[in-house]
């Protein structure tokens, strides 16, 4: 079998992914029709790319059905149980960066940092009847950083997209959500918390555990890799 | 390994030392409304217990453990004092590659009485001794009642004892609050800078400067929790020489002799602890009247801190010294507050504990 490398299917992060390895004299591109996902890699032999949803490949990569990877850390952390077992950071790649924060409505002039929001949690449950809500599609490393932190007496509620609304719409108290500057919260009315940085994410290089690869497959990684100036 | 069904075989024989001991034997659904668990133990417990959505029912939660549904029983059923016994499987999700299964059977043993606690504890402890002296175990206890009898007993505001008693199955939490609230390290500046804001530009204009007020929690919500934080930067910090005697207890791990000791020498300086020093002492005379060793049995003032968090007196577990690898073998404790919480105003304090058997067959097979 050839090496499967795992890329973005679409968008900026796609590009840049792209343009990260051309950098480097690696050529991906994609084959056939604009619409068509299928790719290949020029410069090195043996290895195939395979072009997918970022937030499948971490799981692709965990199951071991691709060998290397581009996608978020912070796709890496929620979505692999103990994924340093199972996957290694290879090479940041300096772009795709994104900050998970919690934020609150600005007008708690009240909260500054956890310590607040763990004390407003308890007098709001006693108030409403109910744990204050955090929205948040990141919940392994919400829930993880709030139990480390000893913030009680929450409950995280999904939210796929729009979280940033959803305080006002009443289904949250509070959110955990990815942002690059800032500006979405502001507009919503939303200030991250002083000590509320969760996980700062960028787009990285990875790759799943070797235990089953061929000895082509390693030697097509040797060349990949020093290809791209890496010592992996 | 032991297999599953002589794993099964032994649950059974424990199951029925337990109606040896006058218990009853119940049973519970494995499919347990996810809500009351949820409030119980907040957030973390979906990082622990298998969360399912039945489409009419909502989510559920396979069974973590048996004893919120006993008590939920028990409470429903009336104030008769009883004993239960159970026997079944109890699911953990693992969220972390430690090798520790998903499912496993428990069977245990649980005291529902209004009568002498100490008594009841004492009989929990030396029949768990008993069931399980063939294994070579060494025994852990604690009191957790000594830990909330100092906190309440402190020389500070009412709203700092709630918010130490909130997380006092917190450690690290508990001991930053603890820290700050007895002057030893300062008050956040953010709260310094907010109360200078508020007395240069009064609270409702600074809300005004942050508008919209969005969400559920009110205005009012803010303004209260801004006068609560005042009042508490006004406060007199716990006297150092209650803090140092907190500093003490929390240290403590002794024999049960020598614990004693040190907690009546505690309770001198916070006499607060003297009713939850004496309940021990009780416990300590009914254990040894069973033949107990209190020269011998550890005593530790926070052990089952961290992870047994709806015990709230006697707390207890067993441990096979020869495997480190392995959970505690039984754990066990008193959990007068978790009925009086799924008791809706009613409560029945109440002490009991579980046994792993497949735990037990892992070291007697590791002894031969």
């Amino acid at each position: 079998m050839s090496l499967k490398l795992g890329v973005p299917s679409k968008g900026r992060l796609m590009d840049k992914t792209f343009a990260w390895f051309a950098d480097r004299g690696v050529a991906l591109r994609r084959t056939g029709s604009d619409r068509e996902y299928a790719g290949a890699v020029d410069g090195v032999d043996g290895v195939d790319l395979v072009l997918l949803s970022a937030g499948e490949i971490p799981r692709e990569l965990a199951a071991g059905r691709i060998h290397m990877g581009v996608t978020g850390t912070d796709m890496v952390r929620e979505r692999i149980a103990d994924w340093q077992d199972h996957v290694r950071e290879l090479a940041p790649m300096g772009f795709g960066h994104a900050d998970l924060v919690i934020a609150v409505p600005d007008f708690w002039v009240d909260v500054d940092g956890l310590d607040d929001l763990d004390a407003v949690a308890a007098a709001f449950r006693r108030e409403h009847g109910f744990r204050l809500r955090i929205a948040t599609k990141y919940h392994r490393l919400v829930r993880e950083f709030l139990r480390e932190a000893g913030v009680a007496d929450y409950q995280l509620v999904d939210s796929q997209g729009a979280t940033e609304g959803t305080v006002k719409n009443l289904t949250a108290e509070a959110i955990a959500d990815i942002t690059s500057t800032g500006e979405t919260l502001r507009a919503n009315h939303l200030r991250i918390l002083s000590d509320g940085l969760v996980h700062q994410s960028q787009a990285t290089l990875f790759r799943g555990r070797r235990d089953n690869w061929s000895d082509e497959m390693r030697s097509s990684y040797t060349a990949l890799m020093a290809a791209l100036g890496q010592d992996g | 390994m032991a297999s599953k069904a002589d794993i099964r075989t032994q649950a059974q024989a424990l199951l029925a030392r337990f109606q040896m001991a006058g218990a009853e034997v119940v049973e519970a659904d494995i499919l347990q409304p996810a809500d009351i668990l949820l409030d119980l133990y907040g957030e973390d417990m979906r990082a622990r217990a298998f969360v399912t959505a039945d489409p009419l029912r909502g989510e559920m939660m396979l069974r973590p453990d048996f004893t919120v549904p006993v008590v939920r029983m028990h409470m429903d059923g009336g104030e008769a004092p009883a004993r239960y016994a159970y026997m079944g499987e109890v699911f953990r999700k693992q969220e972390h590659e430690v090798g520790r299964p998903a499912e496993y059977l428990q069977a245990g043993f649980e005291i529902f009485d209004k009568g002498d606690p100490a008594e009841a504890d004492a009989e929990v402890f030396a029949l768990f001794t008993e069931m399980l002296a063939p294994l070579g175990l060494r025994a852990a206890t604690g009191d957790i009642g000594i830990l909330r009898a100092a906190v309440q007993g402190l020389s500070t505001t009412d709203r700092r004892k709630a918010a130490l008693m909130r997380h006092i199955w917190r450690p690290r939490r508990f001991r930053a609050m603890f820290d700050r609230f007895a002057g030893r390290v300062p008050q956040p500046e953010a709260r310094a800078e907010l109360v200078r804001q508020v007395d240069a530009q009064g609270l409702a204009t600074l809300m005004e400067q942050r508008a919209p007020a969005i969400g559920l929690r009110s205005v009012a919500e803010v303004e209260s929790r801004v006068a609560v934080l005042r009042h508490d930067m006004a406060a007199p910090p716990i006297p150092a020489a209650q803090a140092e005697v907190l500093d003490h207890i929390l240290d403590l791990r002794e024999t049960s002799e020598n614990a004693l000791e040190h907690l009546r020498d505690a309770a001198v300086d916070l006499p607060s602890l003297a009713e939850a020093v004496a309940r021990v002492e009780r416990r300590m005379e009914a254990l040894a009247a069973r033949g107990i060793d209190m020269a011998r049995l550890d005593f530790e003032v926070t052990y089952g801190r961290t992870n047994m968090e709806y015990y709230d007196g006697f707390v207890f577990g067993f441990y096979a010294e020869g495997h480190p690898d392995l959970p505690p073998i039984a754990t066990g404790g008193r959990f007068d507050a978790l009925t009086r919480e799924l008791g809706q105003g009613a409560e029945c304090p109440a002490v009991g504990g579980v046994i792993r058997p497949a735990l037990m067959l892992a070291v007697t097979e590791g002894a031969t």
